[in-house]
């Protein structure tokens, strides 16, 4: 396994779109366990998609049962084509990104999602998220549609003044 | 490039402080760090680190002149890339009353916070005043430790919530 370069911003690739997996073969299954190793390898990442290494495919890992505080969750998740089909509330919390470092700002998220997704090696998935599990799925998916969080951050500062400006990660597609 | 400077500008607010201010150290050569900007009781107020070579008075003093600002200049220490994520998020709310700043933040500061931002303003009217003010720090210690040592304080009357930050990186 190898650990991948992770892609920093204002990299190009990080704004594109990526495409929905196809072919669950053995090189995906080994892109997978390397996104994997370079998702351990950063700096407490819960999660890391795949075009964050450069490779345009909707492909994310999210892990989000190592927290200082547990939270809710599903364990460790490799999300092929995932896809979220249902929003309900919204809150506020810090986020960075591997591919943006030594910067972190609040962003509004959804708090509970429903979503729907392959595994690696394609058989259909489906969850329900909340809280901080369900924000880390929503930037990962934010990725995959060459969207960053600083790109949503509206406060770096109190979290008081709550301010409703969540869009759909879609409206990123071109 | 590690020669930074922290100027402070200070003056009455009006459209166009910020451009006028930035396009005179661009033309001179200044690169900039780290900024923040605020209004604060009706005045403009900013911070902003910037490096270059020699003095930055003779750039800015006319620009500030003109714009009715003052300015001051300071040689600092320090550098960009020095980012503290904060972990612990404090917020108090309740009736404006002299102290509460200096009641909260020194008690949190005996505790073991060590504060990155902090913000406070006044709301309400001013027959009702309310006090408001947000806090982002990072401590070792746990956060009930915090809790608890605003506990006297809330027993007072002082809406004090601290809690814990979960910073997602992904
Ligand atoms: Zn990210």
């Amino acid at each position: 396994m190898t650990v991948l370069e992770i892609l920093k911003a204002p990299d190009e690739r990080l704004k594109q779109f990526s495409e929905e997996v196809e072919i669950f073969d053995d090189e995906l299954q080994g892109f997978i366990d390397d996104l994997e190793e370079t998702r351990q390898a950063g700096p407490g990442a819960v999660g890391i998609a795949a075009p964050q290494v450069g490779r345009l495919q909707r492909v994310i890992i999210v892990d989000v049962s190592n927290t200082k505080k547990p939270v809710p969750n599903h364990g460790y998740m490799v999300l092929i084509n995932p896809e979220i089909t249902e929003w309900n509330g919204f809150e506020m919390g810090r986020e960075g990104c591997l591919s943006i470092p030594d910067y972190t700002g609040n962003v509004i998220r959804a708090t509970d999602i429903k979503l729907k997704a392959q595994d690696r090696f394609g058989n259909p998935l489906e969850y329900e998220m909340e809280g901080f599990e369900a924000r880390a799925i929503q930037h990962e998916l934010d990725h995959l549609d060459g969207m960053l969080f600083i790109d949503r951050v509206v406060s770096r500062r109190t979290d008081l003044f709550q301010r409703k400006v969540y869009k759909k990660g879609a409206s990123a597609k071109k | 490039m590690n020669n930074w400077k922290m100027l402070t500008l200070v003056g009455k607010d009006r459209p166009g402080i910020v451009a006028r201010v930035t396009d005179a150290l661009y033309q001179n050569g200044w690169n900039l760090g780290e900024a923040s900007m605020l209004r604060l009781g009706g005045n403009f107020t900013i911070m902003l680190m910037v490096s270059g070579a020699g003095e930055v008075e003779p750039t800015l003093q006319p620009v500030a002149q003109e714009l009715g600002l003052r300015l001051h200049v300071d040689p600092i220490e320090g550098d960009l890339h020095s980012h503290v994520v904060p972990n612990i998020q404090v917020r108090v709310v309740g009736a404006d009353r002299a102290g509460i700043v200096a009641q909260v933040t020194g008690q949190l500061a005996e505790a073991g916070l060590n504060i990155l931002e902090l913000e406070s303003d006044v709301a309400g009217s001013a027959e009702t005043p309310i006090y408001i003010m947000g806090i982002h720090g990072y401590a070792d210690v746990p956060v009930e430790d915090l809790q608890q040592a605003v506990s006297d304080l809330v027993d007072q009357g002082i809406d004090v919530t601290v809690s814990g930050i979960e910073t997602l990186i992904g």
